[in-house]
C-alpha cells in the first residue's frame, strides 16, 4: 500500500474513534442520588410543573384516568413520529427503575440500559432539574396506578434510528446553563426554574435549528408547529403584552385577557398548570415578563 | 379607441361567463361564510359574558352578585341555543381558508366528540348560572370547569394559533 493511502486510512480510523468516543452515552455518577429520600407530595408538584401527563397520559383521557400514564401520544416531527412510552409503575412501565435510572433519563437523556434516549423526552430542559425534585417525582410516580399497555416503538426513518448519533446531537444542543443568566428577584428565580428546568415551554415556543435543537438566540419567539399546520405564538415580552396577572390567570383557567380560551396542545398544558400553586403560576409570569 | 372598446367588452363577457360558471360555488361559499359569522358572533357573546365573570374572579372587577348572575344567565341561555345551522359540513379551515375560520375538519368526522364537548360546556354554564350569584368564592369555584369546557373543544377542534 502506498504511504499516502496508509495515512488516509489511519486518519479515518482516528476520526471514527473520536466520534465513537464523543457520542458515548454519559450517565450521572453512580452515587449521584446518595442520601436523598423522596416525598410524594412534593413530587406531585414537580409532576404537574414538569408536564409529564401532557404526553404520557393516554390520549383523550380525563379525570382519574389522566393519572394512568400508559403513553401512546404521538409527537410528529420532521424526523419521524415519536410515541410516548408507558411510564406507569407497572411491569410494562417503569417498575424496577431506581431513582438513579429516572435521574439518568431526565437529566442525562440515558436509559437504564445505558442507551441514548431521544430528545422527544425534553431532557434538554430537565437537565437543569434539582436531584431532589427527581427523587420526589419518583416517589409520586410510584404511587400512581399501573397500566399494562405496551409501549410502542418510535416511527423514525434512517439515519435517525441510530441512537448513538444522539451523543453528538447532545454535544451540540444540550447545556445545563440557564438561558436567562441573571435573575433580579426570588419570583423570577423560581419562574426560571419552573420554565427552564421543568415546564419546558421553550420546547414549543422557541424555534428549532436544522438538526432539531433549540435556536436559543430566538428564545420564546414563537415557531412553526412541528406537528402540523399553524404556528406556536411568541411569548417573549415584545409580543406577549399581557400583565403578570393575565398570564397567571391564563395558566390557571385557559382564558386569555379577551376571554378566548387556550386551544391545541396548550389546553393540555393548562390542565397541568392549574394544579400549580398560585405563587408558582405568578412566578412563571414574572419570568416571562423579565425576559429581554 | 375601438380596440380598447373591444377589449373592455371582451373582458366583461369573459367576466360574466366566468361568474355564472362559478355562481353555484359562490352561493354555497356565501352560505358557509354566513354560518361561520353566526357562530363567531356566538363565541363573541360567550366571551363578553365570561369576561365579566372572569374579571371578577381575577379581581380586576369588583364582585357584584346581580351583575354576575345576569352574565351567567346569559351564558347559560346562549349555551342552549340550537346551533345545528351554525356548523354546516364544509365550513372548515381547509375549505374556507385559515383567515375565515379556525374550525378543523375533524369536527365533522365520524368519530367526532364535538357533541359531547358541547354538552360539557352547557353543563358548566348551567353550573355557573347557579354559582355566580352566591358570592365570589362560589363564582371562582365554577370558573375553572367553565374554562376547561371551552378548552375541551379548542384542544382538538380548533387550529392551533
Amino acid at each position: 500500500m502506498r504511504p499516502v493511502l496508509r495515512l488516509f486510512g489511519l486518519i479515518c480510523l482516528v476520526v471514527a474513534a473520536a466520534l465513537w468516543f464523543l457520542s458515548r452515552p454519559i450517565s450521572l455518577p453512580i452515587d449521584a442520588m446518595a442520601g436523598l429520600t423522596g416525598n410524594a407530595e412534593k413530587g406531585e408538584a414537580v409532576f404537574w410543573a414538569g408536564g409529564c401527563a401532557s404526553c404520557h397520559a393516554a390520549p383523550g383521557s380525563t379525570g382519574d384516568a389522566y393519572l394512568i400514564l400508559s403513553g401512546g401520544y404521538r409527537i410528529e416531527s420532521p424526523f419521524g413520529t415519536f410515541l410516548s412510552p408507558n411510564i406507569s409503575p407497572g411491569p410494562k412501565g417503569i417498575a424496577g427503575w431506581t431513582t438513579q435510572d429516572l435521574a439518568n433519563a431526565l437529566i442525562a437523556g440515558v436509559s437504564p440500559k445505558g442507551q441514548h434516549l431521544y430528545p422527544s423526552l425534553p431532557y434538554t430542559t430537565y437537565v437543569r432539574m434539582k436531584l431532589q425534585d427527581v427523587v420526589d417525582l419518583k416517589a409520586f410516580l410510584d404511587g400512581l396506578p399501573a397500566s399494562d399497555t405496551d409501549s410502542l416503538p418510535h416511527e423514525l426513518a434512517f439515519p435517525f434510528t441510530i441512537r448513538r448519533g444522539l451523543g453528538l446531537w447532545k454535544r451540540l444542543n444540550m447545556s445545563s446553563d440557564w438561558h436567562l443568566d441573571t435573575v433580579e428577584t426570588p419570583e423570577v428565580d423560581r419562574g426560571r426554574y419552573l420554565v427552564e428546568a421543568l415546564g419546558h415551554c421553550a420546547e414549543c415556543h422557541t424555534p428549532r435549528n436544522i438538526v432539531g435543537g433549540l435556536d436559543r438566540t430566538r428564545w420564546m419567539q414563537g415557531a412553526p408547529n412541528p406537528s402540523g399546520k399553524g404556528s406556536i405564538p411568541s411569548i417573549s415580552p415584545d409580543k406577549l403584552t399581557w400583565s403578570t396577572g393575565d398570564i397567571a390567570y391564563y395558566l390557571e383557567t385557559g382564558f386569555t385577557p379577551e376571554y378566548d380560551s387556550a386551544g391545541g396542545q396548550m389546553a393540555k398544558v393548562i390542565a397541568g398548570m392549574e394544579h400549580l400553586s398560585p405563587e408558582d403560576r405568578m412566578a412563571i409570569a414574572h419570568y416571562l415578563t423579565a425576559l429581554p | 379607441m375601438k380596440k380598447a372598446m373591444a377589449l373592455t367588452v371582451g373582458l366583461i363577457v369573459a367576466g360574466v361567463v366566468g361568474t355564472s360558471a362559478i355562481s353555484d360555488a359562490n352561493h354555497d361559499t356565501k352560505a358557509l361564510n354566513a354560518a361561520v359569522k353566526a357562530r363567531q358572533s356566538q363565541m363573541t357573546l360567550y366571551a363578553f359574558n365570561i369576561g365579566l365573570l372572569g374579571g371578577m374572579a381575577k379581581g380586576d372587577i369588583e364582585y357584584n352578585a346581580d351583575a354576575a348572575s345576569a352574565a351567567a344567565a346569559n351564558l347559560a341561555a346562549l349555551s342552549k341555543l340550537d346551533q345545528s345551522r351554525f356548523w354546516p359540513k364544509g365550513s372548515d379551515n381547509v375549505a374556507l381558508g385559515a383567515d375565515t375560520t379556525e374550525a378543523l375538519p375533524a369536527i365533522w368526522m365520524a368519530d367526532s366528540k364535538v357533541g359531547e364537548k358541547a354538552m360539557a360546556f352547557a353543563a358548566a354554564a348551567t353550573n355557573m348560572e347557579q354559582a355566580a350569584g352566591g358570592g365570589l368564592d362560589s363564582l371562582r369555584g365554577a370558573i375553572g370547569d367553565l374554562g376547561k369546557s371551552c378548552g375541551g373543544c379548542h384542544e382538538t377542534y380548533r387550529e392551533k394559533q
